[in-house]
């Protein structure tokens, strides 16, 4: 035991004003839903948060009125340069109520106050700020001059990045001149319905962001609602197959944002130390529901017992609790459901003969939560090195040569992400010119910004977010 | 099968955090490697296989290693976690005085506060050692008699190193002969930068020699090395040498210690133990001023190289300043209260 342990240093919850019921937000105002309300729990505690009403196919066409009606008289209409303002008074608005966000996507999701106060809100701050600069200047998206929007965007956002997921999808839509209706995930819909008051407290006009929540039948309504132009959805690779067959044959514009095993390349130059912290960002980062999550290490074999050791001396240093807490570097697994999948798989994993490994220590007796977890001799043909897990399990494999990197690193039904570790610069150039991945990290990884286009190949989707090639999903040439 | 405990409705709800696995970072990082210094007598018998030796070791990727040291930087440490951290900081302190202008007299108020930082508090601890010249060091052996606290003197040309070896180790036994049981020592910057290493190991192993039972601290002065893969190798080249510390910096050259840095000789000093068995003690010196930094560097060993760094045997702080800072704090954490800088003595 160290002598040196840190007194509880707990984020006050008291910020955040939580509404016993929450409805849906539809041309500017709250108005109660017509399905059966859900509620949200903290997957920390499993302490009930609030109820959340359900839109049904009703109500989402009312939204879509309402997104319809904004965009033909006030939004679309409206100068570029004051559209930009109203996304620079969010963006504004984001900051200073920073720590209310980060309080409430904590509580709602069960991720470290710490990420959420550094990483999601900040990030869905700089968002809002990027393309709001980008409004009054779509000229030069590399559409020609005077590019139009598609008109009601139908966006449908996952679990795992609540609030940072809506600002990829709402800023970028809103800057191009289309209106929004934005389903949030079911099991955190908190942080859409503060955005939603900050919506109000920007006096937005009414019907330019509506946010309709709900499960999987209110996303179905949203993507197939025949008034939606264009439609963008982040969340997995079985539901994105489901809503590229819905929106086949008819005129809307599709983006999708899907799962991944990205490979993290560890060369036997690396700078080992930087090399783990980043393996450690990689897959445990948010518990490792990451969509880009490095979850395969590729170790060149000559290094890996060396790296495998001191990966497992720096899980034990990871700090596991109360999320709020502010020493907190791993949260709680977001639902019993993802929880349950995850140990499937990890199930599976060790029936198919892989060699598991977690740390000593004590995980909360209540909520949901996951040990970090390494698979060592992990073979492709394993079904934890292809299947993407969602949570913090990290699977291990090696090569020996550069060739036989790149040939394991694109051995994959996705192409997310990919991660190069190495100290010398022509490999890194050479190796991530072969990768098929949409990001390619180099002596780093999980980094984000809202200047640089994200997206896959393959069943990881298609379609960029961020940069200019992000915003051109949301606009088509005059 | 692994064990996973969730999902059950008894229990509390969480309150703070804790580390999964404590005596993780102190964990052996290379299993089955040879826990004995004489695997590395080798590296050292040529300029050609020491040169081979320490540009073999992994690079340092400067972004990473000051993203982490920056996240370290971000724990809270709070209420009864500050207090043990405050005492422990003040078990560190090497207090200093290096200037031109130092006199006994200097020296033995130096000493005096040494023994007792806090004139109000006896429950104070007392600094682990005081740090003057060699030519002082008699002085403030003499006032520190009884107390236990170290005189440490810096020898060897301090701070530039720029003389002859034979200067530098009668420089030495001077303060060694005048009662220092702790030598600071410089590197020969310029030999290292130039690649002389054998030269650099050759001279660190003969000012260890001329200690005799004086502990010896290496400073490698990492301002003026600028790199941490120079900070890296210099920090295997004198814990090879024989150094019992390594030590950041002179305080005469800007930037002197950072937390980055001092990330890197940690790691070094952590590496070492894994592969030798032997433990090396760091000291960071210069441009530590406040308690925020000291906590943050006790943070920084708690999660790098672990409990076994968290004792004034094995870390040190070369600071003046620091001493009132931690002073200040720990009267606001036993009074509730900010005081002001007349409630601690000048130095």
């Amino acid at each position: 035991m160290s002598p040196f342990e840190y007194a509880p240093a707990p984020e006050s919850r008291s910020i955040v004003d939580l509404q016993p019921s929450y409805g849906l937000f539809v041309d500017g105002e709250f108005t109660p839903g017509r399905g059966t309300p859900l509620t949200t729990v903290n997957p920390a505690t499993e302490e009930v948060l609030s109820e959340i009403a359900v839109g049904t196919d009703a109500d989402v066409d009312r939204a879509v009125r309402a997104a319809r009606r904004a965009f033909t008289r006030v939004w679309g209409p409206m100068r570029p340069a004051d559209r930009g303002k109203y996304l620079f008074r969010i963006a504004r608005l984001l900051q200073e109520r920073a720590r209310e966000f980060a309080v409430l996507e904590t509580l709602d999701n069960g991720k470290p106050i710490t990420e959420s106060r550094d990483v999601d809100v900040p990030l869905a701050a700089a968002h809002f700020f990027y393309h709001a600069g980008w409004a009054d200047k779509l000229d030069h998206v590399g559409l020609g001059a005077a590019p139009r929007p598609h008109g009601v965007a139908g966006q449908v956002i996952p679990w795992n990045f609540p609030l940072m997921m809506l600002a990829w999808k709402v800023a970028p839509a809103l800057a191009a001149g289309n209106t929004v209706v934005l389903k949030p995930a079911e099991t955190t819909p908190l942080t859409a319905l503060l955005f939603a008051e900050v919506c109000q407290q920007a006096d937005l006009p009414p019907g330019v962001v509506n946010i309709v929540t709900g499960a999987g039948d209110t996303g179905r309504a949203v993507v197939e609602h025949p008034d939606v132009d264009k439609v963008a959805f982040t969340g997995s690779t079985e539901v994105g197959k489901q809503i590229a067959r819905a929106v086949a044959g008819t005129s809307k514009v599709l983006t999708l944002e899907l799962g991944g095993k990205a490979a993290n390349i560890v060369f036997d130059d690396a700078p080992i130390d930087q090399a783990v912290e980043g393996i450690v960002r990689g897959i445990f980062f948010n518990q490792g529901h990451v969509c880009c999550a490095g979850s395969r290490l590729l170790v060149q074999e000559s290094v890996h017992d060396e790296v495998i050791a001191s990966l497992q001396r720096r899980i034990g240093t990871l700090r596991v609790g109360d999320p709020l807490d502010k020493n907190t570097d791993v949260g709680a697994i977001n639902s019993a459901e993802q929880l349950a999948r995850i140990r499937e798989l990890v199930g599976i994993g060790e029936a198919e003969g892989a060699h598991p490994w977690q740390p000593a220590g004590e995980l909360p007796d209540r909520g949901f939560w996951f040990k970090p977890t390494v698979f060592t001799d992990v073979s492709p043909a394993h079904r934890i090195a292809r299947d993407e897990v969602f949570g913090p399990v990290l699977s291990v494999l090696t090569f020996r040569t550069p060739d036989e990197a790149v040939a394991k690193a694109n051995n994959s039904t996705y192409g997310l992400s990919a991660g190069i570790w190495s100290e010398k610069g022509s490999r890194i150039l050479s190796i991530a010119n072969q990768l098929r991945a949409g990001v390619v990290w180099a002596n780093t990884f999980n980094q984000f910004d809202p200047t640089s286009p994200f997206g896959g190949y393959k069943q990881s989707g298609y379609g960029r977010e961020g940069g200019r090639l992000g915003l051109r999903a949301y606009l088509k040439e005059s | 099968m692994l064990s996973v405990v969730s999902g059950m409705m008894t229990g509390v709800t969480p309150t703070g955090s804790t580390a999964l696995d404590p005596a993780a970072p102190g964990a052996v990082a290379a299993p089955g490697a040879p826990r004995t210094l004489d695997a590395y007598a080798d590296v050292t018998r040529s300029d050609a296989a020491f040169r081979a030796f320490l540009h073999g070791l992994p690079g340092v990727d400067q972004v990473g290693a000051e993203a982490r040291a920056a996240q370290l930087g971000t724990r809270s440490i709070k209420t009864t976690a500050k207090a043990w951290a405050i005492d422990t900081a003040i078990s560190m302190v090497d207090l200093t005085t290096l200037e031109g202008a130092d006199t006994p007299g200097k020296v033995r108020a130096l000493a005096a506060k040494a023994r007792r930082p806090d004139a109000t508090d006896p429950g104070c601890p007392p600094v682990a050692a005081v740090c003057v010249y060699g030519d002082l060091a008699g002085v403030a052996t003499e006032a520190l008699a009884g107390s236990g606290i170290h005189t440490a003197a810096v020898a060897t040309a301090f701070p530039s190193g720029r003389a002859s070896r034979a200067v530098k180790l009668a420089d030495v036994r001077d303060a060694v002969a005048n009662g220092a049981d702790e030598i600071d020592m410089v590197i020969d910057r310029g030999a290292f930068l130039a690649g002389r290493y054998l030269d650099v190991f050759e001279e660190v192993v003969a000012v260890k020699e001329a200690c005799g039972s004086a502990h010896l601290k290496v400073i490698l002065e990492t301002g003026e090395l600028r790199t941490y893969d120079a900070v890296r190798r210099a920090s295997w080249l004198a814990m090879l040498a024989g150094g019992d510390f390594i030590k950041t910096s002179t305080g005469k050259v800007s930037p002197a210690a950072t937390l980055p840095v001092c990330l890197v000789m940690l790691e070094a000093v952590r590496d070492f133990r894994a592969a030798t068995g032997v433990q090396i003690g760091v000291k960071p010196a210069g441009g530590i001023k406040t308690t925020k930094d000291a906590v943050k560097h006790l943070v920084m060993i708690n999660e790098v190289v672990g409990p076994d760094w968290l004792s004034p045997d094995w870390f040190r702080f070369g600071a003046s300043s620091l001493l009132n800072d931690l002073l200040l704090q720990r009267q606001k954490l036993r009074t509730g209260h900010y005081s002001g800088p007349d409630h601690v003595s000048v130095d």
